[in-house]
C-alpha cells in the first residue's frame, strides 16, 4: 500500500528527451493508468518509478520517501512484463514461492502465504502442476502470483495483457481489477489501449511526446479534453474536430460555424482565429430542419447502434445514433450538437479554451 | 463479378475436421464476411475457393461452373492476406502494374495506365505511386496490396484478415474505405476475420463457422437481432450477449433452459433487486457489473450515471431470447 508522487520527472535518453516535466500523484489503493502511443513516454516514466531507469533530473516519492535514486531491489514492488516469464522447470507453487524462498523466508510462513495467494487468484487446482502445460491464462496467473506473494507496497504492470487475443484479454481485463478491488494495492499500468485504461483505471495519465497532456478520472478526461490530442485519443470513434475560422470571447456562448451559430458552454476565455469545435459522436443528432447539414458517405451497423459518417463544410463528422433509425447514403441530415458538451479548441496550439464545462475539470487537474 | 457456391464441402486435415459439410452461397456483388474463433474453418472456406485446397467431399462452383481441377490462377480470383507481400525493390506503380504486365494477359500500356490510376485514386495512394514500396507507412502498404487484387478486376475477392495488423484508426478507416470500394465496384467479395465489428460494419451477409460448421448465414442485424444459436448470439455484441439459466425471470416459455439478454436489453428502474459490482466509464456509455441471483451480468446505462458499486438496482428483461437445452433460439 502505497501513495506514489512523481514530481518535475524528467528523462533523457542522449539527445533525445523521453519524458519532459512530469507530475502526479497516484494515491495509495488507486488503479492508475499511464495511457499513450508507442513512444510517449509511458512505459519510461513507468521504470523510473519501478528503478529500472533512473530520472535525469526530478524526484519520485513512494510513501513519502524518496526513492529515485534507489534500485528496484530496494523499492519493495512488484513488475508485470507483458511477457510474463515462469521457471519452466518448476510447478506452479515453486514458481509462486520462489520469492519468497530467495527472501529467505521458510517452511510454514511460505505455505501459507502460497496457499493465500492460490486462493485470491482461484489456482489451487494447479498448485502441483508442472507450468508447461498450462494454458495462457493459468500462466498469467502464476506470473501475478509471483507477483502478489510478495505483499509488496505497489505492482507496476507494462502491457500485460498485449499480448493476448480481444476475447480473453477482456475476460483477463476483468479478472485483474476484481483482483485488484479484493487487494487494494496501489497498481500502476501502462497501456496504449484507451478502452483498456477507461475500463479499468481510476484514474487516467494522457502522455503524448513525452509530456503529460492530461491527468484525472475517465469519466472527466473523455467529457473534457484539455488538448486535441487527448479530444482524438479517447473514444471510439474519438471526438469530432469542425475546423472554421471565427472567435469567442469571455462570457460568449454561442460560435459562428459557416454562417450557422452554434451554442457551446459559456466560454472564459477569448481568441480569434483558427478555432476547432469538438464534438464526440453520441452528441449529435439528427434533425429535419436544422441549419448546419451534413451528406451521409458511410453508415456502420454496429447493434444497438450504428456510425453514421458524413460530410459538412468544415470536414468529416461521425455520429453515433441508434440502429433503429434509418439512414440512407448520400442522404441530406440536418445537425444539432448537444451544446452543453461541446469543447472549443485554439487550433494552433491544441489547447481547448476554459469554459463553464470544463472549467471544473482543468483548474485543478 | 460472380456468384460463388460451395456444396457440401468437407475438408479433413490428419484426421481433423476443418470443414464439416458445409454449404453456402456467395450472391454476385455481396461482401460476404465469415466469421468466428481460431479454427472455425474460415480460412479453409476461403482457400478451398482460391483452388489453394481442394476439398475431400463436395462441391465448390464459380459462376455457376464447378471449379475442380482448376489452379488458382485459372480460377480469376484475387488473394489479399493479412500479411501483405510487396516487391520491396519495386515502386508504388509498378508494385500496382505488376499482376497486368503478366504475358498472358497483354493488357495495352495505356489500359495499364488508366486502370492504375483508377485504383491509386480510390485508395487515395495517388501522391505516392512513385514512391519505393518499402517507404510506405503499414496502412499504405496494406492498400497497395489490395490495389494489387483490384488492378485485375477478377470475378472475386478473397481477403485473409486484411486488417488485423494495422492500428485501430487505419482499421476504421480502411473498414469504411473497403465497403465503399465493394459497393461502387460491385464485385463478389469473401473475407474472412474473427474481428465482429468487422463483420458488422461491412459485410451484407455475415457466415457464422463453428468448428468446421456453418451455423448462421444472414445480414449482420438478422445475426444479431435473431440469433439461431447461443453460439452464434455470443459472436456479436460487445460487451457479449449475458446468458442465464432461463427461469431466472418469470416468463419463460415451456422449454426454454437458458436466456439471452444483452446488455442493453436490461431495463432499469422496474422489476427485481440486483446488486451494483462495479461501474465501468466508458466515455459515451457505463457498464454495469451486477450480480443477480448468484449470476453475473452486464448491462449498460447512461454516461453520467450517479451509481456506485455497492448501491441496488431493479433490473427486467426487455427484449429476452430464448434457448433450448442444446443451445438453439426457440422461435
Amino acid at each position: 500500500m502505497a501513495q506514489i508522487r512523481i514530481q518535475n520527472v524528467r528523462k533523457e535518453f542522449g539527445a533525445f528527451t523521453a519524458v519532459r516535466s512530469s507530475s502526479f500523484t497516484i494515491e495509495d489503493g488507486e488503479f492508475f493508468m499511464l495511457l499513450g502511443p508507442s513512444g510517449c513516454g509511458k512505459t519510461t516514466t513507468l521504470r523510473m518509478m519501478a528503478g529500472l531507469e533512473l530520472p535525469t533530473s526530478g524526484e519520485i516519492f513512494i510513501d513519502g520517501e524518496e526513492v529515485g535514486m534507489k534500485p528496484a531491489s530496494k523499492r519493495d514492488i512488484a513488475f508485470v512484463f507483458q511477457m510474463f516469464a515462469l521457471y519452466p522447470h518448476m510447478n506452479v507453487r515453486k514458481n509462486i514461492s520462489y520469492p519468497l524462498v530467495s527472501q529467505g523466508l521458510r517452511g510454514e510462513e511460505v505455505r501459507s502465504r502460497v496457499a493465500e495467494v492460490a486462493r485470491i487468484l482461484k489456482i489451487e487446482t494447479i498448485l502441483d502442476k508442472p507450468v508447461g502445460g498450462l494454458s495462457g491464462g493459468d500462466r498469467q496467473r502464476v506470473a501475478l502470483g509471483r507477483a502478489i506473494v510478495r505483499r509488496p507496497k505497489a505492482f507496476f504492470m507494462d502491457e500485460p495483457l498485449g499480448a493476448l487475443d480481444a476475447e480473453f484479454r477482456e475476460h483477463m481485463a476483468e479478472e485483474l481489477r476484481a483482483l485488484h478491488d479484493r487487494m487494494g494495492a496501489t497498481t500502476v499500468y501502462v497501456t496504449h489501449d484507451q478502452l483498456e485504461a477507461m475500463q479499468m483505471g481510476d484514474k487516467i495519465v494522457v502522455m503524448n511526446h513525452g509530456v503529460v497532456e492530461q491527468f484525472g478520472k475517465p469519466q472527466q478526461i473523455y467529457d473534457w479534453p484539455a488538448t486535441k490530442f487527448v479530444a482524438q485519443f479517447i473514444g471510439s470513434p474519438p471526438m469530432n474536430f469542425l475546423e472554421f475560422e471565427g472567435m469567442i470571447g469571455v462570457g460568449g456562448g454561442a460560435i459562428d460555424l459557416g454562417g450557422i451559430e452554434v451554442k457551446v458552454p459559456t466560454s472564459r476565455e477569448g481568441r480569434a482565429g483558427r478555432l476547432t469545435l469538438g464534438v464526440r459522436p453520441e452528441h449529435v443528432k439528427f434533425v429535419s430542419d436544422g441549419g448546419y447539414r451534413g451528406r451521409v458517405s458511410a453508415v456502420e451497423y454496429l447493434g444497438t447502434t450504428q456510425i453514421v459518417t458524413l460530410a459538412t463544410s468544415h470536414g468529416d463528422l461521425k455520429a453515433r445514433i441508434s440502429s433503429g433509425h434509418r439512414v440512407q447514403e448520400r442522404e441530406q441530415i440536418g445537425l444539432e450538437f448537444d451544446a452543453r458538451t461541446l469543447s472549443v479548441f485554439d487550433a494552433e496550439t491544441g489547447k481547448v479554451l476554459l469554459s463553464d464545462g470544463n472549467q471544473g475539470v482543468l483548474r485543478h487537474g | 463479378m460472380a456468384e460463388v457456391v460451395l456444396e457440401n464441402v468437407t475438408k479433413t486435415f490428419a484426421g481433423t475436421v476443418a470443414l464439416d459439410n458445409v454449404s453456402l452461397t456467395v450472391p454476385d456483388g455481396s461482401f460476404v464476411v465469415l466469421l468466428g474463433p481460431t479454427g472455425a474453418g474460415k480460412t479453409t472456406t476461403l482457400r478451398m475457393v482460391s483452388g489453394l485446397d481442394t476439398p475431400d467431399r463436395g462441391e465448390v462452383y464459380i459462376d455457376g461452373e464447378p471449379v475442380k481441377g482448376l489452379a488458382p490462377a485459372e480460377r480469376n480470383v484475387a488473394m489479399v492476406f493479412q500479411q501483405y507481400s510487396l516487391y520491396p525493390h519495386l515502386t508504388v506503380r509498378q508494385n500496382l502494374e505488376f499482376p497486368l504486365k503478366s504475358p498472358l494477359l497483354k493488357t495495352p500500356r495505356e489500359e495499364i495506365d488508366r486502370k492504375v490510376r483508377e485504383v491509386a485514386e480510390v485508395l487515395q495512394i495517388a501522391h505516392k505511386l512513385d514512391n519505393k514500396a518499402t517507404a510506405l507507412s503499414g496502412g499504405e502498404m496494406q492498400r497497395v496490396s489490395i490495389g494489387r487484387a483490384l488492378v485485375r478486376d477478377p470475378q472475386i475477392f478473397l481477403m485473409d484478415e486484411p486488417l488485423s495488423s494495422l492500428d485501430a484508426k487505419l482499421r476504421a478507416d480502411l473498414r469504411i474505405e473497403l465497403k465503399r470500394i465493394q459497393a461502387r465496384s460491385g464485385a463478389t467479395l469473401l473475407y474472412v476475420t474473427h474481428d465482429q465489428i468487422e463483420a458488422m460494419t461491412m459485410a451484407t451477409h455475415v457466415g457464422v463457422l463453428n468448428e468446421g460448421k456453418l451455423v448462421q448465414f444472414g445480414s449482420p442485424r438478422a445475426v444479431y437481432e435473431q440469433p439461431v444459436s447461443v453460439y452464434a448470439a455470443t459472436r456479436l455484441g460487445q460487451p457479449r450477449i449475458n446468458v442465464l439459466p432461463a427461469d431466472i425471470f418469470a416468463g419463460a416459455p415451456l422449454g426454454a433452459a437458458s436466456i439471452g439478454l444483452r446488455p442493453e436489453h436490461i431495463q432499469q428502474g422496474a422489476g427485481e433487486d440486483a446488486l451494483v459490482k462495479r461501474v465501468e466509464h466508458l466515455g459515451d456509455q457505463t457498464r454495469l457489473h451486477l450480480t443477480f441471483r448468484k449470476h453475473d451480468l452486464i448491462t449498460v446505462t447512461d454516461a453520467h450515471t450517479p451509481l456506485r458499486g455497492g448501491e441496488t438496482i431493479k433490473i427486467q428483461p426487455l427484449k429476452p431470447l430464448y434457448f433450448d437445452a442444446a443451445g438453439m433460439r426457440l422461435a
